[in-house]
């Protein structure tokens, strides 16, 4: 049974179809990229996903259960941990702080009244850092915080609760060359070793190709080919879009 | 009833229809473009009414006639326009970026002041307007008589729609204003000159509500109560028919006047609560109004609110000392001074209240006084009717408040921004028309008095005692969970509900409670207060008192814990010294909150923790870049 199946994904808005009859699977272990111009209706595919945007039609299977149209928080507790194109953090939280908010979560204590969060969960959440390499930046505010370190934070916040399939939309946007690569690193080492999923979408195509197992491409809201980056690479409705002879413009 | 009856009360439905969407476009542009809820909007519409009587006294002296009359309605309506733009200006300019309370406040600051200087130059009476020349007289309907300017005043209100609509869409500034309700950054990033356009909106909506004022002179005489009246009203219609949306305050208007006329035939106690109730439910089936939408997503980046730090040993210190201090109070305090330190106590835990929500929570209350007056209220009929003792009465004023704050909250929570404060404001505007209007429960205008605590309770000393250790609790308890996971998951919702929601917080669940909780302790303060004065009345819940809460927390500092505490003690100590040497306290407490939003947005604590970090509760997220 395949970790993430799904089925005829379509979303219109308005009289728009951003998304049509987008289906496809992704393996324990996989690193799946969604690859398309911009518009093309990835992020819509993502919120689909997550649960923050309600499929019009289509099915989302999370080893094999149901999760279409669950809100994000009950498609968290099902095992998927997700990072936002424009990075989200709590500002006024310190990098520890927002990392130990998911582990009070997941421990099932964000309501508690009494003990003082402060003192819960620290050292599991500092290991989290540890893992994804900010952990001298612990005390900081994130509002003060790099970009590319918020997006860190962003990853062990998504990993706290031991996601079984990560989602990143864009996970190295605004990032300098060297850094999308130390990141997408971290990324694939993670991912080998909880033996766990991830499905980014991306615009750097060094980084697409050279971590994606697989590659989805979307345009106009279809699926129009899939497959291994090689032979993704030598589609010619792909090199189409990409070399700009559609009308669409390049990403 | 006869059809001519009903006919009548059609036509006098449509007159106020015509009258509500008058005073309401303008506050419906304004908001629009500028994103701000203008509470002067309501001193704009008395002033027009004020200054038609001097014009048209003077103007119809020198000539009688309908020239003169009208003439003087059009130039206040242009004066009051110019005061617009002198608003828009001195204050509004400076407030474009603020967050939505300090928008709120600093309008409502100017409400105040406008009183005062109303009741400077015009005095407190009431001043009856001439009536128009050539429509003084009836027309006759199906057997029934209907005043002449009344009907011309149901011509008036489509013919300002038409105006507007022509405005709208053949000039270039209606275009552009437009285009502002649409996205106001975007029209900034195409190179609109934005000043020049925010103030021409601001003479705009002055103007209109300047009109509606003046018009209304000869209806009824100008007084200084037509302010708040009216802009409670007008917030409603805004409100119903889509912030920002002209034709919606049209519908909403017509919807609310035939209310109203009909309304006041079926249920005769409820008038009040009636518009309040259709806001609610248009509200809850339609979040953004009629005909509105949801604002256009801020392209800038979310601003960073406040962090919690641990205490440092001086500040521990500190408050060990202002404990014995409390503690000690009876021994060289008087009479006076003690019941000045009760009010204290209750308004702290009232402001912390408030806080609790709104700096922490970021959930803008601007009804606060609902859940303090329901508390006070709760206990005062337990009292009152039942003969329950203090202490049950006390006990239960949390839980009345509580489940107010549980139902109310339910539906506020779906809500965010200014529209979420519209709906709290609703709220409490009908516990307060309940209070007012049900006159065999709650005493109505006169309310209940002997409301006296048990005997042994009595002298001040132990009710001072009893205070202290309640509003200790109260604060210490809501402090603690600021500091617990509860406190850190709303301002994880405060600060990113997307992210809170994909770390499985519900947000809207989160604020819920927390509102909740706030209620709770606003409750408590409540109940306190009653047994502290002895008495009751309405205007515990009336709008005044949520100011003074939101007043209290501004002058402490927003983003501090301890703010509201200080805020509450400055305003009860300058209320305490400085009323009593001025007839003109609005206008003093409207200064000092325009300073204070203008000059000190931080509060007291703020700044003193920006001097003295080894004082400050809470350091900011704001810590510089290394």
């Amino acid at each position: 049974m395949s970790l993430l199946r799904v089925e005829g994904l379509s979303k219109a808005f308005g009289g728009f179809e951003a998304v049509r009859d987008v289906s496809f699977t992704l393996e324990a272990g996989e690193r799946l990229a969604i690859i398309g111009p911009n518009g093309a209706g990835k992020s819509t595919c993502f919120n689909m996903i997550g649960g923050q945007l309600r499929p019009d039609r289509g099915r989302v299977l999370l080893n094999g259960e149901e999760i279409t149209g669950l809100p994000p928080r009950a498609v968290w507790r099902k095992g998927v941990g997700r990072t936002f194109q424009i990075a989200a953090a709590f500002g006024s939280m310190t990098v520890v702080e927002n990392v130990q908010m998911a582990l009070l979560s997941h421990h099932g204590r964000a309501r508690a009244l009494f003990p003082l969060a402060r003192a819960l969960y620290r050292e599991e959440a500092m290991a989290l850092l540890e893992r994804v390499g900010i952990r001298d930046q612990a005390e900081r505010f994130c509002s003060v915080l790099a970009y590319g370190d918020i997006k860190r934070v962003e990853l062990a916040v998504a990993l706290a609760h031991g996601p079984r399939l990560l989602l990143m939309d864009e996970p190295t946007a605004g990032m300098a060359p060297a850094e999308r690569h130390a990141l997408m690193r971290l990324v694939s080492a993670i991912v080998a070793e909880r033996g766990i999923a991830v499905l980014f979408t991306e615009h750097d195509m060094d980084v697409v190709f050279a971590y994606a197992d697989r590659i989805l491409v979307i345009n106009r809201g279809r699926l129009i080919a899939e497959g291994p980056p090689e032979r993704v690479r030598a589609d010619r409705e792909v090199q189409a879009i990409y070399l700009g002879s559609s009308v669409e413009a390049p990403a | 009833m006869d059809p001519g009856f009903l006919f009548v009360q059609f036509l006098n439905g449509l007159a106020t229809a015509s009258f509500l969407f008058m005073a309401s476009a303008g506050l419906t542009i304004v908001f629009g473009v500028t994103r701000i809820v203008n509470f002067a909007h309501g001193s704009f519409y008395m002033l027009g009414a004020y200054i038609a009587y001097t014009l048209a006294g003077v103007f119809m002296e020198v000539a009688y006639g309908a020239v003169s009359f009208w003439g003087a309605i059009f130039l206040a309506a242009a004066i009051v326009g110019l005061l617009g733009v002198l608003l828009e200006l001195v204050v509004l300019r400076r407030i474009y970026d603020a967050p939505e309370l300090f928008q709120l406040l600093a309008t409502f600051a100017v409400v105040l002041i406008v009183q005062d200087l109303v009741r400077m130059t015009w005095g407190g009476e009431d001043l009856l307007g001439p009536r128009a020349p050539g429509l003084k007289s009836f027309v006759v309907v199906l057997d029934r008589r209907f005043p002449e300017y009344e009907l011309a005043m149901i011509f008036a209100g489509p013919l300002v729609l038409g105006a507007l609509w022509l405005l709208f869409h053949r000039t270039r500034f209606g275009v552009l204003v437009r285009a502002a309700t649409l996205d106001r950054e975007m029209v900034g990033a195409l190179g609109v000159n934005q000043a020049l356009l925010f103030t021409g909106v601001l003479f705009l909506g002055a103007f209109l509500a300047g009109l509606a004022g003046a018009l209304q002179l000869p209806r009824e005489p100008a007084n200084p109560y037509m302010d708040v009246n009216i802009i409670v009203e007008a917030f409603v219609v805004t409100v119903i028919g889509g912030m920002g949306s002209v034709t919606g305050a049209f519908l909403a208007a017509l919807l609310i006047g035939e209310l109203q006329a009909f309304g006041i035939l079926i249920f005769p106690k409820i008038t009040l609560v009636l518009a309040f109730l259709v806001m609610a439910a248009v509200l809850i089936v339609r979040p953004y109004g009629l005909l509105g939408r949801p604002q256009a997503e801020s392209h800038a980046a979310a601003r960073a609110g406040a962090g919690l730090a641990a205490g440092t040993p001086l500040q521990r210190s500190l408050w060990m000392g202002l404990l014995a201090f409390l503690l000690l109070l009876p021994l060289f305090a008087d009479e006076y001074s003690l019941k000045l330190a009760i009010e204290l106590l209750i308004f702290g835990l009232f402001a912390f209240s408030l806080n609790f929500i709104m700096g922490w929570g970021g959930i803008v209350s601007f009804g606060h006084a609902a859940y303090f007056g329901l508390g006070a209220y709760g206990a005062a009929l337990l009292v009152h009717h039942l003969a329950w003792p203090m202490e049950a009465a006390i006990l239960s004023a949390p839980l009345v408040a509580g489940v107010a704050a549980l139902v109310f909250g339910a539906l506020c929570v779906r809500l965010s921004g200014v529209y979420l404060a519209m709906l709290t404001l609703a709220f409490a505007q009908i516990v307060y028309a309940i209070a007012f209007q049900w006159v065999e429960l709650t005493g109505g205008d006169n309310g209940l008095i002997g409301i006296w605590p048990s005997s042994w309770a009595s002298s001040r000393t132990v009710y001072y005692y009893l205070t202290l250790a309640v509003t200790l609790a109260g604060i210490g308890l809501l402090w603690r969970f600021l500091y617990a996971p509860f406190g850190y998951s709303s301002r994880a919702v405060r600060d990113s509900a997307i992210r809170a929601d994909a770390i499985g917080i519900d947000p809207r669940y989160q604020r819920w409670l927390a509102f909740t909780v706030s209620g709770i302790a606003a409750g408590l303060g409540g109940g306190l207060y009653v047994f502290s004065k002895g008495n009751i009345d309405p205007e515990v819940l009336a709008i005044p008192t949520s100011v003074d809460a939101l007043t209290m927390v501004l002058l402490g500092g927003v983003e501090t814990v301890t703010g509201p505490l200080a805020g509450a003690a400055l305003l009860t100590l300058l209320k305490d010294f400085v009323m009593p040497l001025t007839l003109y306290w609005k206008m003093v407490m409207g200064g000092l909150i325009l300073a204070m939003v203008l000059a000190f947005p931080k509060g007291l604590v703020g700044i003193l923790g920006d001097r003295l970090p080894g004082l400050q509760a809470a350091p900011t997220g704001r810590e510089r870049p290394a």
